[in-house]
């Protein structure tokens, strides 16, 4: 199959989302500088805070809309052996998110937008910022549609045969965003954007908050998807193994897009809007969710280790020695692991409440999102670029070395900030702040934390930098002659012949996200309609 | 005949959803699962319902809840407000002599911006917004909430350890958010004696 169409719809996405990342990682960099006070020139909220804002919608809606996309639409036609079913609405859903983006740059850079990446009402950014977002997301709608369509087409063609786990999960990553994004959704349509623009006078911040929050839990979700895709269908291969076990995969994909969605309230332990009946609900259901995360975790392992053995490691522990160290994919996933394990903790801590108050909204809370999302997530995503990128561009990749190198330092790197970064929560640091003046002895403890996180962000930015030379030269490389290289899928020990429908299908799942989203989310929203609840008007910042 | 009907109905309904669970059932019996991963699957089954035990028994057992009251109030009128009224913030006692403590918070200062309470004794916050969305937390305790305009956030706890201690904005709220901030003195219990209030600096616009 000529796939050239495929492949420049996906290496459009991934540039994207790479140049996204790129600029936002020397805006972290100075973030870290700023907030420090070591440089007191620097010092200015109104810069510091258009940059948090454009850094987390860089990084949180950009870099990870855009590498979803592609990959996933180079997953669809490599699993299923099919070209990507309507090339043109692909490429019309990328120029869509591509002009939202540009569209909510103009006010984050220029200070219209400084309202941070989670926009809490009722402070209001420039309409074009909520416009722009929304595009974003609209083409990202048409990626799930196209998903969608192709996953039901195989199954019509390919009656009683389970799904390529790669498309299935893919798949479920598409269901659960149609599902998550729609909070937020009705959030900028009912009420920002009429807000903005005056057609309405007030709006209820606890109505927004509430509508947020369903968004915000299975966003991370989302962001996450294509790292455990990863873990479960290239990880086991490029050990030199097996996967080992398909139906777990399955059954993990299936919890957390059915549970990811219906807990978001854990954003809102410390909120008055909603009750505490609520709360304890989606609180149960957090901890659910952590069952597939346990689950991928023990697969991963047993599909390492089943590699490490057939590569002559012995004893307990002796296998791990003889893994590939040297495959970027399996030293990425070491290290993703060992983050995994580290934010794992702190996650503990956050979902439960009691702990959760002494924490909440400190330096923790960033410290520990770096740690899962910068550093789990996105080690991934370097580790899929590095084995996708030669047959993206048909050449081999410039240096594996390097490759190396940078997936080391983005862990110590990571390491070094988000250590100090949830001290700092612990010494009771507020997130969110452009320096430090209260007049308090506690703050003199806090100075040499915030040092050391400028030495692990520069670390980190070095080895962002890496990371975009080493795919920029593979591109540009003149290396030609024929590149046969396939993408190939890790296979389970037992493979799967035959599968029951729920775990070959999603219409029984979507029915159960209804029924479940209704029972957490129904009343909860519903009652501002019928409590006697103020409007707040819009502010500035 | 019409609940006949219905009850009929009824029946073939529950029929149904009992072979849609037994079928459901049979399927994932199916399906295969190694040993040892059923080994693990149990234990994480077990760990995680372990924790769920906790924490609906600290919920209905030991009142273990975050701040919950779901109660509104018009951010945009509270200085005609009873409660809130600027003579009514601070410390007070109310009618059972328990302590109530009524802060506002607003860009960039939480009002009043000093208060004296006493340790070791149960103290009820309640907190409102004036304008955007805020956060308080009191360092190295467990006084935090969200302070969200158009609702009143009510917090209970008592504070161990006297001494002095920050009361800091967390949630983003404008570019003075790092200046919001006020003071509370935490003063041994029998060193207390109400009114200790530093008399309110009054609400600025
Ligand atoms: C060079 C490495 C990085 C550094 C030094 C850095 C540093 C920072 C800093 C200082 C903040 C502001 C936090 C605050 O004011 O409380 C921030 C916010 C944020 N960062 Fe990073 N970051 C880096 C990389 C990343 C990456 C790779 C991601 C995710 C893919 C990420 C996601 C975010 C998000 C979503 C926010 C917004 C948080 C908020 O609004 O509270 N960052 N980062
Ligand atoms: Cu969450
Ligand atoms: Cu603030």
């Amino acid at each position: 199959m000529n796939d050239a169409a495929e492949r420049k719809l996906a290496l459009s996405h991934l540039w994207v989302a790479f140049i996204a990342f790129i600029v936002a990682c020397f805006m972290g960099e100075y973030q870290v500088l700023e907030r420090s006070g070591l440089i007191p020139a620097l010092d200015s909220p109104t810069v510091y805070f258009a940059s948090v804002s454009t850094h987390g919608v860089l990084m949180g809606f950009v870099l990870t809309t855009f590498f979803i996309m592609g990959f996933g639409y180079y997953t669809a036609s490599t699993s299923l052996k099919v070209p990507v079913w309507n090339n043109k609405l692909a490429w019309v859903g990328f120029w869509i998110s591509l002009l939202g983006t540009l569209l909510a740059a103009i006010p984050l850079l220029t200070g219209n937008a400084s309202v941070l990446y989670t926009f809490y009402l009722p402070m209001q950014a420039h309409v074009a910022f909520y416009l722009g977002a929304t595009l974003l997301i609209v083409g990202s709608w048409i990626w799930c549609g196209i998903m969608w369509v192709m996953f039901k087409q195989w199954k019509q063609v390919h009656p009683k045969q389970p799904v390529p786990l790669a498309m299935f999960a893919t798949t479920a990553n598409a269901l659960l965003w149609l599902w998550a994004s729609a909070g937020v959704a009705l959030e900028v349509l009912f009420q920002a954007i009429p807000l903005a623009l005056g057609w309405i006078d007030t709006v209820d911040p606890g109505l927004a908050r509430t509508l947020f929050a369903w968004t915000l839990h299975p966003i991370v979700y989302f962001w996450l998807i294509p790292a455990y895709i990863a873990f479960y269908v290239f990880v086991p291969k490029q050990a030199g193994g097996y996967l080992y076990s398909d139906e777990a995969a399955r059954g993990a994909f299936i919890v957390l897009a059915v549970f990811a969605l219906p807990i978001g309230f854990h954003h809102l332990y410390m909120d008055p809007e909603q009750a505490k009946g609520w709360k304890l609900l989606h609180g149960i259901g957090t901890l659910v969710v952590s069952i597939p995360t346990l689950v991928t975790g023990f697969t991963v392992i047993a599909s390492l280790e089943i590699a490490g053995r057939l590569r002559g490691g012995k004893g307990l522990f002796g296998w791990i020695g003889s893994l590939p160290w040297s495959n970027p994919m399996v030293l990425a996933v070491i290290l993703s692991l060992l983050m995994l394990i580290l934010g794992g903790f702190g996650g503990v801590i956050n979902a439960s409440y009691a702990m959760n108050a002494m924490i909440h909204n400190t330096a923790w809370v960033p410290g520990h999102f770096h740690l899962i999302f910068a550093g789990t997530t996105v080690i991934m995503y370097f580790a899929i670029a590095y084995y996708l990128w030669p047959m993206l561009v048909q050449k081999p990749l410039f240096s594996n070395s390097l490759a190396l190198i940078q997936l080391w330092t983005w862990f110590i790197g990571m390491g070094i900030l988000t250590t100090p970064w949830h001290v700092l929560g612990l010494l009771g640091q507020p997130r969110r702040i452009s320096s430090v003046v209260y007049n308090t002895l506690l703050t003199l403890a806090w100075k040499p934390y915030e040092l050391a996180m400028i030495f692990g962000g520069l670390i980190l930015l070095g080895s962002a930098c890496l990371f975009i030379y080493n795919l920029a030269k593979t591109q540009l490389n003149p290396v030609s002659g024929v590149f046969t290289q396939r993408v190939e899928y890790a296979e389970a020990i037992h493979p799967v012949k035959e599968l029951p429908e729920y775990l070959n299908d999603f219409t029984l799942w979507n029915r159960v996200i209804a029924v479940l989203m209704l029972i957490s989310f129904g009343v909860p929203i519903l009652q501002f309609f019928f409590m006697n609840t103020f409007g707040s008007p819009g502010w500035g910042y | 005949m019409q609940i006949e009907t219905i009850i009929q109905k009824y029946h073939i309904l529950t029929g149904q959803c009992v072979d849609f669970v037994r079928d459901f059932y049979e399927q994932l019996r199916s399906v295969h699962v190694e040993q040892l991963e059923r080994k693990w699957i149990t234990i994480t089954l077990l760990v995680i319902g372990l924790l769920v035990v906790i924490i609906v028994g600290d919920a209905f057992f030991h009142g273990v809840n975050p701040p919950s009251k779901v109660e509104t109030i018009d951010s945009a009128k509270l200085h005609l407000s009873k409660e809130f009224a600027e003579s009514n913030l601070g410390v007070q006692l109310d009618d059972k002599g328990e302590i109530m403590v009524r802060m506002v918070a607003g860009r960039y200062s939480f009002f009043p911006k000093h208060i004296a309470v006493p340790a070791e004794t149960k103290i009820t916050f309640r907190w409102v917004s004036m304008d955007v969305l805020h956060g308080v937390h009191i360092p190295m305790t467990n006084m935090s909430t969200m302070i969200v305009p158009g609702y009143v956030a009510e917090i209970t706890t008592s504070f161990p350890k006297p001494g002095e201690y920050p009361v800091l904005c967390n949630e983003y709220c404008g570019l003075g958010h790092n200046h919001m901030w006020s003071n509370i003195s935490v003063i041994a219990k029998e060193d207390w004696t109400f009114p200790a209030t530093v008399p309110a600096e009054g609400i600025k616009p």
